[in-house]
C-alpha cells in the first residue's frame, strides 16, 4: 500500500497542509480576535493579524467572569470524573476478564447498551435522579407497598432523600457513569496471557493483589490514555453543569461561564458584541486540555495502539 | 518431597468427557514425565495437581493431604510454564522474590534468597533487567529460579522446553534433570516429545484421549509397550505394525498378504485365527539378501541420518520403515529380504489394541533364517 512517487508525497503534503489550515484558521481567528480592540473587532473585513490588546482582554475576561473559581471548579470536575472513571472502569473490566461469575455476560450486554445512551439522551430521567438520588428506591418502596405498610404501623413516613443539584458529586457522578473506559480496560485485560494470572495464583497472590501488582502497572498506558480523554471530555462539558448548577457563584464551570460572555440576542439582549472578550475567554478555557494532552501525547498513542506489552 | 495419590481423578466441561476414571501414584522425589500428544489430557492433569484447574470427580492428595480444595498457594506446589509466564513490568530480581514479597518475607532476607537462587541457575548479572531483554532460555531459568526459591514440595513443568531451539533444549533438560537432583522435590514434566520423556524419566506416563495408557520406566515402555498405541507414539520412526491373524497353533502370525511368521513364544491369551497386529521395531530389524529374511519386501527411498539411514519399504502395501547402518544402493521397487529378529517382535490384540504376552519358551536361541 505504501508508494512513493514525488507526485504522491505532493498530494498528500497538500491534503495534511490543507487539513492543518482547516483546524488552526480557527484558533488563529480566535488569538487575532482577542488581541484587537471593541472597534477593530467588530469592523468588517476580519483583521488577520494579532492586534496589540491581548493582555488588556485577557485581564478584562478574567475578571468580569470571575474565572479564578471558575477554573478551580472545572479542574476539581474533570479530575474527579478522570480518577472515577478510570476506577470504575478497571474494578469493573477487572471483574468482566478475570471472574468467571452467574450473569457475566448480562452485566457485560447492560453495561454495552450504555454506550448507546450518552447523558444527553437521558438527561432529563439522569436530572431526576440528581434531584433526588434515593428517588429510584423511594419508587421501589412505594409501589412495594412497604412506604404505606411502615407508615400505616409506626406513623413514619419514608421519604428518602439525597440532593446532587448545586454539588461536585453531582457534577461528576453522571460524566463517570459511562462504558467506555469499561471497554477500553476489557480489550486490555483480555490480552493479558493466562498463564500470567496462573502464575500469579501459582505464587500465592490473590485477586486484588494480582490486579495491584500485575494488571495497574500494566495498564500504565491505557491509564494515561483514559485519563487524557476523560480530561478533555469532563472539561468540555457544557449541558450536565448547566442544568445541575444553578447557585453558578459556587459551582459554576468554565465552559458555561464562557458561554456567558459569547454575544447573542439571549446574552446580551442586543448590547455590545463583545467578541474581543469572548475569544480572550475561550483561549484561557483551551489551554488546560491543550496542555493536558501535550504532556501525556507520548503515553496516550501508545495506550491507543496498545502494541508494547 | 511428597507423595501425590491421583486416584479415580476425572473432569468434564458441560457434557464433555476429556478425562476419566484417572489413577497414578507420584512416588517422593520422583521425576515422572507425561508424555502425550496434544489434546490427550496431559496438561489438564498436571494444572488439576496444581489447582489451576478443578476435578469433576476424584479425589488428588499431596503428602497425605487432600488438595482438591484447596488454593493452589496452599499445595505446596512451583510450576514453570510453557511460556514462562514473567511479569513483563518487574526485573528478574523481583519476578523470582515475587512469591517471598507476597509471603511478607523480609527484605532483607528476600534479597539474599534471591541472589542465592539466581546463583544457581546462573543468573547473577541479569537481576536488574526485564524479561523482555532477555534471550528465552534465560527467561526460561528465570521462570526455573522463580519456582526453586519457593522451595516447592512438588515441582510441575509445563512443556517448558518446548519454546527453545533444539540445542538449547538439550542443554535446558540436562539443568533441570540436576536441579531435581539437588532439591529432591516430586517432580511432574508434562511434554509431547517422547526424546525428553525418555531421557528424563524415572517413570514415564503414557497417555492418549483423558486416559493412561502405560506407567512404567522408559524401557519398560520401550521394551514391552502396553499398547500399539504407545508402540506407535514411542521410538522414531515409530514401531511397524502389521495385522494379520493368529495361527492354529499360536505360535505364528499368518500376515494378511500371505506369508507366516513364527513369533518367539505361543500367545496363549487369544484364540486361533484371532486378529492380530504384528510389531517391530525399525532398529531392531535388519536388513538382507532378498529371499534370505523373514519376509519380502520392496525398496521404496531412504533417508540419510549421518549416524545411519532409515530405509523405507513397503510389505506389499504397508509401509514399513527400518533403521540401519549399511549403506546399501536400492533402486526403487527393488525387492529385498527383511530379518525381523525374531525375538524382537511383539503382537498386539487386533480389536483392542492391547498387548498380548508371549509365553516365551526356554532359550531356543537358533538364529532365524
Amino acid at each position: 500500500m505504501i508508494e512513493r512517487t514525488p507526485w504522491l508525497n505532493l498530494a498528500t503534503h497538500l491534503i495534511l497542509i490543507l487539513g492543518l489550515v482547516m483546524i488552526l484558521l480557527p484558533i488563529w481567528l480566535t488569538f487575532v480576535a482577542a488581541s484587537h480592540d471593541l472597534q477593530t473587532v467588530n469592523t468588517a473585513p476580519v483583521e488577520f493579524w494579532p492586534g496589540p490588546y491581548l493582555l488588556d482582554n485577557l485581564r478584562t475576561a478574567w475578571v468580569e467572569s470571575d474565572f479564578g473559581p471558575k477554573f478551580v471548579n472545572s479542574l476539581i470536575v474533570a479530575t474527579g470524573v478522570v480518577i472515577g472513571k478510570i476506577t470504575l472502569a478497571c474494578i469493573t473490566a477487572f471483574a468482566l476478564v478475570f471472574f468467571n461469575f452467574r450473569g457475566r455476560m448480562l452485566i457485560f450486554w447492560m453495561i454495552f447498551i450504555t454506550l448507546m445512551l450518552p447523558l444527553e439522551i437521558r438527561i432529563v430521567p439522569t436530572y431526576a435522579v440528581a434531584a433526588n438520588a434515593l428517588s429510584p428506591f423511594q419508587t421501589l418502596l412505594d409501589v412495594t407497598g412497604i412506604t404505606w405498610a411502615v407508615q400505616t404501623l409506626s406513623g413514619l413516613q419514608i421519604a428518602l432523600e439525597w440532593n446532587l443539584l448545586n454539588s461536585y458529586t453531582g457534577l461528576i457522578l453522571p460524566l463517570v457513569a459511562t462504558a467506555t473506559g469499561t471497554f477500553l480496560y476489557r480489550q486490555f485485560f483480555l490480552t493479558v496471557p493466562d498463564e500470567l494470572v496462573e502464575a500469579a495464583r501459582m505464587d500465592g497472590a490473590g485477586p486484588l493483589r494480582f490486579l495491584w501488582d500485575t494488571l495497574i502497572p500494566l495498564s500504565k498506558t491505557n491509564i494515561a490514555a483514559l485519563a487524557t480523554i476523560m480530561f478533555v471530555y469532563a472539561w468540555n462539558q457544557y449541558l450536565w453543569p448547566l442544568l445541575v448548577v444553578t447557585d453558578r457563584a459556587a459551582y459554576g464551570v468554565v465552559v458555561v461561564q464562557l458561554s456567558d460572555l459569547v454575544p447573542d440576542n439571549l446574552t446580551t439582549g442586543g448590547g455590545t458584541p463583545n467578541w474581543h472578550i469572548a475569544m480572550a475567554a475561550t483561549l484561557m478555557v483551551m489551554l488546560p486540555p491543550i496542555a493536558i494532552v501535550i504532556f501525556m501525547q507520548r503515553w496516550f498513542v501508545r495506550g491507543l495502539i496498545n502494541t508494547d506489552k | 518431597m511428597a507423595e501425590i495419590d491421583i486416584r479415580r481423578v476425572g473432569k468434564t466441561y458441560g457434557k464433555t468427557v476429556i478425562m476419566q476414571g484417572v489413577d497414578l501414584t507420584i512416588r517422593s522425589g520422583e521425576f515422572l514425565v507425561i508424555l502425550g500428544p496434544s489434546g490427550c489430557g496431559k496438561s489438564s492433569l498436571l494444572r488439576m495437581i496444581a489447582g489451576l484447574e478443578e476435578i469433576s470427580s476424584g479425589e488428588i492428595t499431596i503428602a497425605g493431604q487432600a488438595v482438591n480444595h484447596l488454593e493452589p498457594r496452599e499445595r505446596g506446589c512451583a510450576m514453570v510454564f510453557q511460556n514462562y509466564a514473567l511479569y513483563p513490568h518487574m526485573t528478574v530480581a523481583e519476578n523470582i522474590g515475587y512469591a517471598l514479597k507476597v509471603a511478607g518475607v523480609a527484605k532483607a532476607q528476600r534479597l539474599a534468597r534471591v541472589t542465592d537462587v539466581a546463583q544457581s541457575v546462573g543468573l547473577s548479572e541479569f537481576l536488574d533487567r526485564r524479561p523482555g531483554q532477555l534471550s528465552g532460555g534465560q527467561r526460561q531459568r528465570v521462570a526455573m529460579a522463580r519456582a526453586i526459591i519457593r522451595e516447592p514440595k512438588v515441582f510441575l513443568f509445563d512443556e517448558p522446553l518446548s519454546n527453545l531451539d533444539a540445542k538449547l533444549r538439550v542443554q535446558m533438560r540436562h539443568e533441570i534433570r540436576r536441579i531435581h537432583n539437588r532439591i529432591g522435590a516430586t517432580s511432574v514434566f508434562v511434554t509431547h516429545d517422547q526424546h525428553e520423556g525418555m531421557t528424563l524419566a524415572d517413570r514415564l506416563v503414557v497417555m492418549n484421549k483423558g486416559t493412561i495408557e502405560q506407567i512404567g520406566t522408559p524401557e519398560d515402555i520401550y521394551e514391552r509397550p502396553a499398547s500399539t498405541y504407545v508402540a506407535g507414539f514411542i521410538g522414531s520412526p515409530a514401531m511397524n505394525l502389521l495385522p494379520g491373524r493368529l495361527s492354529d497353533d499360536r505360535r505364528a502370525v499368518v500376515l494378511e498378504s500371505g506369508p507366516r511368521i513364527d513369533l518367539p513364544g505361543p500367545a496363549t491369551g487369544l484364540n486361533p485365527g484371532a486378529l492380530v497386529q504384528m510389531g517391530f521395531r525399525p532398529e531392531k530389524a535388519s536388513l538382507t539378501a532378498p529371499g534370505r529374511g523373514t519376509i519380502e519386501a520392496r525398496f521404496d527411498f531412504v533417508e540419510e541420518l549421518g549416524a545411519g539411514r532409515v530405509y523405507h519399504l513397503r510389505i506389499e502395501d504397508i509401509p514399513v520403515s527400518l533403521h540401519s547402518e549399511a549403506k546399501m544402493k536400492l533402486a526403487e521397487g527393488a525387492s529385498i529380504g527383511l530379518d525381523l529378529g525374531h525375538q524382537n517382535l511383539h503382537l498386539f490384540d487386533g480389536q483392542t489394541g492391547r498387548r498380548v504376552p508371549l509365553s516365551v519358551e526356554m532359550p531356543q536361541l537358533a538364529p532365524t533364517a
